[in-house]
């Protein structure tokens, strides 16, 4: 059952390869420089953090196939120590952003060390279990402020003289952390380890018969992939100036999969688009008398049982076919 | 006063009964889970919304039809079955054979909207639902004064996780239940209807998270969001388990329900946390689980 179907989806080759991949890339980066001129900063850089952290996870289930259902954790983890080194230490934006993701890589090394040992649906309920205890802990932990959260977490002079506080700074910053993040993990997911991670995903069995040490394999992308999710958090807590215990719920872990699951599970792309379309509803439609948890879990529902490849996903998938 | 380990002993048997009642939830939420899985490999993650249903269906029916508790103990698990019919008919088997990944995420995904619904409707607060007046009041058993409505959770919850276990080990009915779960496409063919089968076992198995919704609508407040920090919690103790017995996934349930009772009377700001712990520990020692199989 984990051998031939662990992927949920493949990702479609494009047919143009690595120079349709950059073009596309370059296109996205116009348009994010453009954005901020165009949309309300705060928005976008809300989305490139969201959009970070569905690619953090992407890592995990489109490339390795494992469905981590515990992200938040990391998350969270990352926007508490993020608020805490900025707060309370008074460190550089920079340093506190990358200490956040530190924090985060070593809770998932704990974390994925215990989730490892089992495979499939028993990954993902071990997952959501452990988080779950992430959560109660930062309930009752002094330094996370309980219900309350850290407030008014000052987003300080990146390397001591630009001043974050004005807007466009303040998004070049969270600009560069979401460019050197995607990045990072393009370069992951295209790298001979990138290579093995996928051959563990489409059949694990062949992968340790010809010798790859597939739990440490495992390991290493869970840790890359929570740190990730960490930094994207820490970045978060900045732009917010807000470190809460909504970051760490496992209602954020199910946004961060439907983000994905929408995008497109396995492609680069897909986790930014899921995260334009899920942020941009979620702004819009909080005003509208429907709740948006009904509207969440209808998409789930209708992405699951309708076009498991997401938006991206099937783009590509039509691409190939032509 | 006798105290045992420096603990008052009332306090000490007073939490321990607290324990076999979450106990008795555990146990029957992670039966109910345990069946659906071996045969429709689906991990119904809107086991804890339906949980959640049955409770409100009582309170409901209580409100608006005076259903009284006795009858809802029967009508509420067949409502909330239909209901899991549907689910099975129109959703979870357009999804059969494909990773059952996507089952946890569809049933996510109606989770969701479930819970998010009568919030809408009802709001975050919890409603007040009376036990019925012939299960009120408490008696003294000399060394611990018992609610009676308590005792009779755990009586129930034990005798409907028994009469489950029976139906599905020792009768006709549960043989080729069992058969389906080895191999459908073989019982198939000796001419059983596994699709009508599958669609009964998932109503089953919900019926099941009903009736732990009505036993509970007395004890906590019944609101929308009472099933999903259960749920996170019955995955751990599935976890724990493993889903490859049913009796393991009873004695399991209890076990931990205790255990955390007792942390509670221990050292009270671990107990939110203690069966995660034991799922960590179990997973060091036994990755399979205490009655597992492997995966």
């Amino acid at each position: 059952m984990t051998t031939t179907t662990s992927a949920p989806a493949a990702p479609a080759k494009i047919a143009s390869g690595r120079s349709g991949e950059l073009l596309t890339a370059l296109g996205v980066l116009a348009l994010l420089l453009a954005a901020p001129f165009l949309f309300y900063p705060v928005f976008v850089m809300k989305v490139l953090c969201f959009a970070l952290f569905a690619a953090a996870f992407n890592l995990l289930i489109g490339f390795v196939g494992l469905l981590s259902f515990g992200h938040a954790a990391f998350f969270g983890t990352g926007a508490y120590i993020a608020a805490h080194a900025a707060k309370v230490w008074h460190l550089d934006p920079l340093v506190a952003v990358v200490l956040g993701g530190l924090g985060g890589g070593v809770l998932g090394l704990a974390v994925g060390f215990l989730a490892i040992k089992r495979k499939g649906i028993y990954f993902s309920m071990i997952t959501l279990a452990l988080s779950q205890m992430v959560f109660f802990i930062a309930v009752q932990a002094p330094f996370t402020g309980g219900e309350d959260g850290i407030q008014g977490i000052p987003r300080g002079h990146l390397f001591g003289f630009i001043d974050l506080n004005e807007p466009l700074p303040m998004y070049g910053f969270v600009l560069a952390i979401f460019v050197f993040g995607m990045f990072a993990l393009w370069r992951i997911v295209h790298s001979p380890f990138g290579q093995i991670l996928k051959a563990i995903r489409d059949n694990e069995a062949r992968a340790i018969s010809l010798g790859y040490d597939v739990a440490r394999y495992k390991l290493i992308a869970f840790v890359i992939s929570a740190a990730v999710a960490a930094a994207a958090g820490g970045a978060k807590s900045l732009v917010f100036q807000l470190a809460s215990l909504t970051d760490i719920t496992w209602q954020m872990s199910g946004e961060v999969i439907l983000i994905t699951l929408l995008g497109g599970i396995g492609t680069i792309l897909g986790p930014v688009v899921g995260a334009v379309i899920v942020i941009t509803l979620e702004n819009y439609l909080a005003t509208l008398d429907v709740p948006v948890t009904v509207l969440i879990g209808g998409i789930f529902v209708a992405c699951v049982l309708l076009f498991r490849r997401g938006i991206v996903g099937e783009i590509e998938h039509w691409l190939a076919r032509r | 006063m006798t105290t045992i380990f420096g603990v008052p002993a009332a306090a000490l048997y007073g939490q321990i009964l607290i324990g076999l009642i979450n106990g008795s939830f555990y146990a029957l939420l992670s039966l109910g889970l345990a069946v659906i899985f071996g045969l429709l490999n689906v991990i119904n993650f809107a086991h804890g919304a339906l949980y959640m249903l049955g409770a409100f269906t009582a309170w409901l029916g209580l409100q608006y039809f005076g259903l009284n508790y006795w009858a809802a103990l029967v009508v509420v698990p067949i409502v909330v079955g239909l209901f899991g019919i549907v689910i099975e008919r129109l959703a979870l088997r357009r999804i059969s054979g494909l990773d059952p990944l996507y089952g946890l995420l569809l049933t996510f995904g109606l989770t969701l909207v479930i819970e998010g619904l009568f919030r809408y409707w009802y709001g975050s607060s919890g409603q007040p639902y009376a036990p019925p007046p012939q299960l009120t009041g408490g008696v003294n058993l000399g060394f611990m004064f018992l609610p009676i409505y308590r005792g009779w959770v755990v009586i129930a919850s034990v005798i409907v996780c028994f009469a489950t276990w029976y139906v599905i080990e020792r009768t006709r009915l549960g043989a080729y239940l069992r058969a389906a779960t080895e191999n459908p496409a073989l019982v198939k063919a000796f001419g059983i209807n596994v699709p009508l089968l599958i669609t009964l076992t998932y109503a089953g198995g919900v019926a099941l998270a009903g009736f732990a919704g009505v036993l509970a609508a007395p004890i906590y407040q019944v609101s929308p969001l009472m099933g999903s920090n259960l749920i996170i919690v019955v995955f751990a103790v599935v976890v724990v388990g493993g889903m490859g017995s049913i009796l393991g996934a009873i004695v399991t349930g209890y076990l931990l329900g205790v255990l955390e009772g007792l942390t509670k009377v221990f050292y009270p700001p671990a107990s939110a946390i203690v069966i995660f712990v034991v799922m960590a520990v179990v997973l060091l020692v036994r990755p399979a689980g205490l009655f597992g199989r492997g995966d």
